[in-house]
C-alpha cells in the first residue's frame, strides 16, 4: 500500500469494515509497529517510538476516547498539554477548538453527560486541537445521527480549507464523494485504485448501475443476465441483483425479459449513473452500500442493546 | 513532563471520584479506630471500668494484709486514687459478696474464708475463693490471678518458715512465728521478670491497628494509578496517549508517580490523624517516612505485577483485593501470624506487612533511624522483584 496527501488536501480510504482501513491509520499514527515500509509526515519519519514527530499528526480513533469524568475543557485542556501547548495559547485555542465543535456552552460540563454526537465532536475537536499538520479521522461519524453526521462533514471540509491534509477512513460512499479530494479504494488490506471521483469513476466507464428487486429465482436470474452483451457485471445481493450495465436505457427491457425468463419477479428499477459504489463493486466485485448496510445494522443493535441514544 | 501531566489528571479524575479519599483514608482509619477501641481495651486493662468486691471473713492478720496491702493499694480507694485498677467494695458477708458478682455489680468477688491466718500459720490447707460475674470472664481472670499471686506469695513464706522450723528441730511459740513470717516476706524475691516495652519493641495496641489498617490499605490505595493503564486501554484513550508526542514510558511514569502521591498521602495522613485522633505511637517521623516510602514502593510493584497480567481493570481489581487481603492476613496485620509459627510462621515472614510492622516495632524499640533499614529494605525488595517481573508483560498493557 502506498499513498501520499498533500496539504490542504482530503485523501479518503473507502471500503467495507475489516478493509484494513483502521490498520493503516493505526501504522501512520504509531500505534502499531509496520513489518515493512516507511510511513513519512511532515518530512519525519513515524514509528512507534517516535515522539516529537506525532506532534504533526492529529488523531481521531473511531471509537469515542474521551475522559467521561472530565470536562469538555478539561478533556481538550490536557490533550493540548500532551501536545506541548501552555498558558493563553492553550486556553485560547481550547476556547477556539470549543467554538468550532459547538461545544461552547456546555464547556464546563462533564463528558458523561453529553449526548452521542456532543461527544463524538469532542472526539474530534481534541485531534485538531494542537493545529497537527495531518489529521486523520476513523470512520469518525459511525453510530452518528443526521444531524451530528452533517455537522461533522461540515467541520471536516473546513479543516482542508484551512490548510490541513486530512486522511479520512469510511465506509460511506456519500461521505468520501461529498469531502475527499482523493479517495483510495481499499478492500483486504489493499489499495485497489485510487484518484479523485472522475478518475475512478473512469476505472468503470460510463456505464450505469442498475439495482433490480426481485423475488423467485434470483441466482438463476442472475446467470442468465450474465449473458447478455449489455451487462458487463452482475451481482445477487439479499433482495436483488446489482448490474453495471452499458446504455440502461436501450438494454432494460432484454435485462426484465431475461429475468422473467430465469423464473425471477422483478418488483422496482433503479438506475443509477456511476459513482464509487459502482467502481468498488467493479474492482472487487463486492457490493461496498450492502456491507455497509450490515456494518451499521450490527453499530445499531450493539448501540441499542448497551442503551445508546443512537 | 508528560508524565506530570498525565499525574495531574489522573489525581484530578481519583479526587473527583472520590475512591483514593475512601480506600486511602476512610477505610483504614475506620478499622483502626473500630480495632483500637475494641481490641485496644484488652490490651489495656486501665481503661476498662473495673469493680472487685472483697469479704474478709478471717479477721485475721494474713486476711488484713491481703485486703489493706494486696488489694487496696492497687485499686482506685488507695493512694493511686483514680489512677488504681479497679473499684474495691468491702462488704461483710459471703453471700452479699457472691450476689453482687452474680448480678453483675462487680466483675468478681474475692472471699477471705474464716480462720484462714489459723491455717495458714498452722498448716492446714485452706482457700481464698473468687466468684466470676459470668459476663466479666477476663476481668474475673485478672481477680483469680491477683489471689493466686498471694497464695503463692503467703506458700512460699510459709514453706520458708516450716523448713527452718525443720532445721532447728523445735515450733516457735506465736510471736516467733510473726517475726519469721514477717522477716521471710521482707526479703526480696531474688528472681524477677523484667518488662521494658522499648526494648521488646511491643507497639501498642492503637499504633499497631493503626499501622496494620494503613499497610494493608496501601495496597488498595495505590491501585488507582497503576489500573489506570488498564482503564485508558479499555476507555480508547490509550491509543489517543500513544499517538501523542511522547514516550511510552512517559505513560508508565504517569500512572506510576499518581500511585505514588496516592499512596504517600493516604499514608501521611493516616500517620498524623492516627497519632493525634487514635493516640498511636508510630516513633521517630524519619524512620517512619523510610518505612512508608518502602511501603509505597513495595504496594507499586506487586500493583504493576497485577495490571501487567489483568486483562481488565476489574479484573486487575479484584486480583489486587484478594493479594491485599492475603498478603495482610498472613502478614499480622490483624493479630500477629508470627506467633503461630510453622509454615505460617514463616510465610507470614515472607509478606511486606510483616516486614513494615517489624519495622516500626525495631523503630520503637531502639529508637534510632537506622532499626529501619533491615525491615525497609526487606519491604522495597519486595515491591522491586514483583516490579521488575511486571516488566515483561507491561507492554501489552501500553498497547492500544
Amino acid at each position: 500500500m502506498s499513498f501520499h496527501i498533500a496539504a490542504g488536501e482530503t485523501y479518503g480510504l473507502l471500503g467495507p469494515n475489516g478493509a484494513g482501513k483502521t490498520t493503516t491509520i493505526s501504522m501512520v499514527t504509531g500505534l502499531l509497529e509496520r513489518d515493512a515500509g516507511s510511513v513519512v509526515v511532515d518530512g519525519k519519519e513515524i514509528t512507534t517510538t517516535s515522539t516529537a514527530a506525532k506532534a504533526a499528526i492529529g488523531y481521531v480513533p473511531q471509537d469515542i476516547a474521551v475522559y467521561p469524568d472530565l470536562t469538555g475543557r478539561e478533556n481538550l485542556t490536557f490533550f493540548g498539554r500532551l501536545y506541548g501547548m501552555r498558558g493563553k495559547s492553550l486556553s485560547g485555542r481550547v476556547d477556539e477548538v470549543l467554538e468550532i465543535i459547538g461545544l461552547s456552552t456546555r464547556a464546563d460540563d462533564r463528558s458523561d453527560e453529553y449526548s452521542g454526537g456532543m461527544k463524538r465532536r469532542l472526539n474530534i475537536g481534541i485531534g485538531l486541537l494542537h493545529r497537527p499538520r495531518l489529521l486523520m479521522l476513523d470512520e469518525p461519524t459511525v453510530g452518528v445521527d443526521p444531524q451530528s453526521r452533517n455537522a461533522i462533514l461540515e467541520s471536516v471540509e473546513h479543516l482542508s480549507e484551512a490548510g490541513m491534509a486530512v486522511l479520512y477512513t469510511t465506509h460511506y460512499m456519500e461521505e468520501a464523494e461529498r469531502l475527499c479530494d482523493r479517495v483510495g479504494i481499499i478492500d483486504l488490506g489493499l489499495i485497489m485504485a485510487e484518484g479523485t471521483r472522475e478518475e475512478l469513476v473512469a476505472v468503470v466507464g460510463e456505464r450505469d448501475r442498475v439495482r433490480l428487486t426481485a423475488t423467485g429465482h434470483v441466482v438463476a436470474a442472475e446467470e442468465a443476465l450474465q449473458r447478455l452483451a449489455s451487462v458487463e457485471e452482475a451481482s445477487v445481493r439479499e433482495d436483488g441483483i446489482d448490474l453495471l450495465v452499458n446504455g440502461a436505457s436501450a438494454a432494460l427491457p432484454s435485462i426484465l425479459e431475461a429475468a422473467a425468463r430465469a423464473g425471477a419477479a422483478v418488483t422496482s428499477v433503479d438506475v443509477d449513473e456511476p459513482n464509487l459504489e459502482a467502481v468498488f463493486l467493479h474492482l472487487t466485485g463486492k457490493a461496498l452500500r450492502d456491507i455497509g448496510v450490515e456494518a451499521d445494522a450490527m453499530e445499531s443493535a450493539a448501540a441499542s442493546a448497551l442503551g445508546g441514544e443512537e | 513532563m508528560a508524565a506530570v501531566t498525565i499525574a495531574l489528571k489522573d489525581l484530578r479524575q481519583r479526587i473527583r471520584d472520590h475512591s483514593a479519599f475512601l480506600w486511602g483514608i476512610v477505610a483504614p482509619f475506620g478499622l483502626a479506630l473500630v480495632f483500637s477501641l475494641i481490641l485496644g481495651n484488652v490490651a489495656d486493662p486501665s481503661s476498662f471500668d473495673v469493680s472487685y468486691a472483697v469479704v474478709d471473713l478471717d479477721g485475721g492478720e494474713m486476711g488484713r494484709v491481703f485486703v489493706d496491702e494486696i488489694l487496696m493499694p492497687i485499686s482506685k480507694a488507695g493512694p493511686l486514687g483514680e489512677e488504681g485498677f479497679f473499684d474495691l467494695v468491702v462488704v461483710t458477708s459471703e453471700a452479699a459478696a457472691e450476689t453482687m458478682a452474680e448480678n453483675g455489680d462487680v466483675d468478681a468477688a474475692i472471699i477471705v474464708p474464716s480462720g484462714f491466718t489459723d491455717a495458714v500459720n498452722s498448716g492446714a490447707p485452706s482457700a481464698v475463693t473468687v466468684v466470676g460475674n459470668v459476663n466479666s470472664p477476663t476481668l474475673a481472670e485478672v481477680a483469680r490471678s491477683i489471689a493466686s499471686g498471694y497464695a503463692d506469695e503467703v506458700n512460699t513464706v510459709r514453706t520458708s518458715v516450716f523448713s527452718l522450723v525443720v532445721l532447728q528441730g523445735e515450733m516457735p511459740d506465736e510471736a516467733e512465728m510473726s517475726v519469721l513470717a514477717a522477716a521471710a516476706r521482707a526479703e526480696p524475691a531474688p528472681l524477677v521478670v523484667g518488662d521494658d516495652p522499648a526494648a521488646s519493641k511491643i507497639l501498642s495496641a492503637q499504633t499497631f491497628y493503626a499501622a496494620g489498617m494503613a499497610i494493608m490499605f496501601l495496597f488498595l490505595a495505590v491501585q488507582f494509578g497503576v489500573l489506570g493503564l488498564l482503564e485508558e486501554k479499555q476507555n480508547g484513550t490509550m491509543a489517543r496517549l500513544l499517538a501523542a508526542p511522547i514516550s511510552r514510558t512517559s505513560i508508565v511514569a504517569g500512572k506510576a508517580l499518581t500511585s505514588f502521591v496516592i499512596g504517600i498521602s493516604s499514608m501521611a495522613v493516616l500517620v498524623v490523624g492516627t497519632t493525634f485522633l487514635l493516640n498511636a505511637s508510630w516513633g521517630n517521623s524519619v524512620g517512619v517516612a523510610i518505612l512508608v516510602l518502602a511501603g509505597v514502593l513495595s504496594a507499586m510493584g506487586i500493583m504493576f505485577f497485577v495490571a501487567a497480567f489483568a486483562k481488565t481493570p476489574e479484573q486487575a481489581g479484584n486480583l489486587q483485593a484478594i493479594i491485599a487481603f492475603l498478603l495482610a492476613m498472613l502478614g499480622g496485620t490483624f493479630f500477629p501470624v508470627y506467633q503461630a509459627g510453622g509454615l505460617l510462621g514463616k510465610l507470614s515472614l515472607l509478606t511486606p506487612h510483616a516486614w513494615f510492622l517489624r519495622g516500626l516495632g525495631d523503630l520503637t524499640g531502639e529508637g534510632t533511624i537506622g532499626a529501619v533499614f533491615p525491615a525497609a529494605l526487606y519491604v522495597v525488595a519486595f515491591g522491586v522483584v514483583t516490579g521488575l517481573l511486571a516488566q515483561f508483560r507491561l507492554g501489552k498493557a501500553v498497547a492500544p
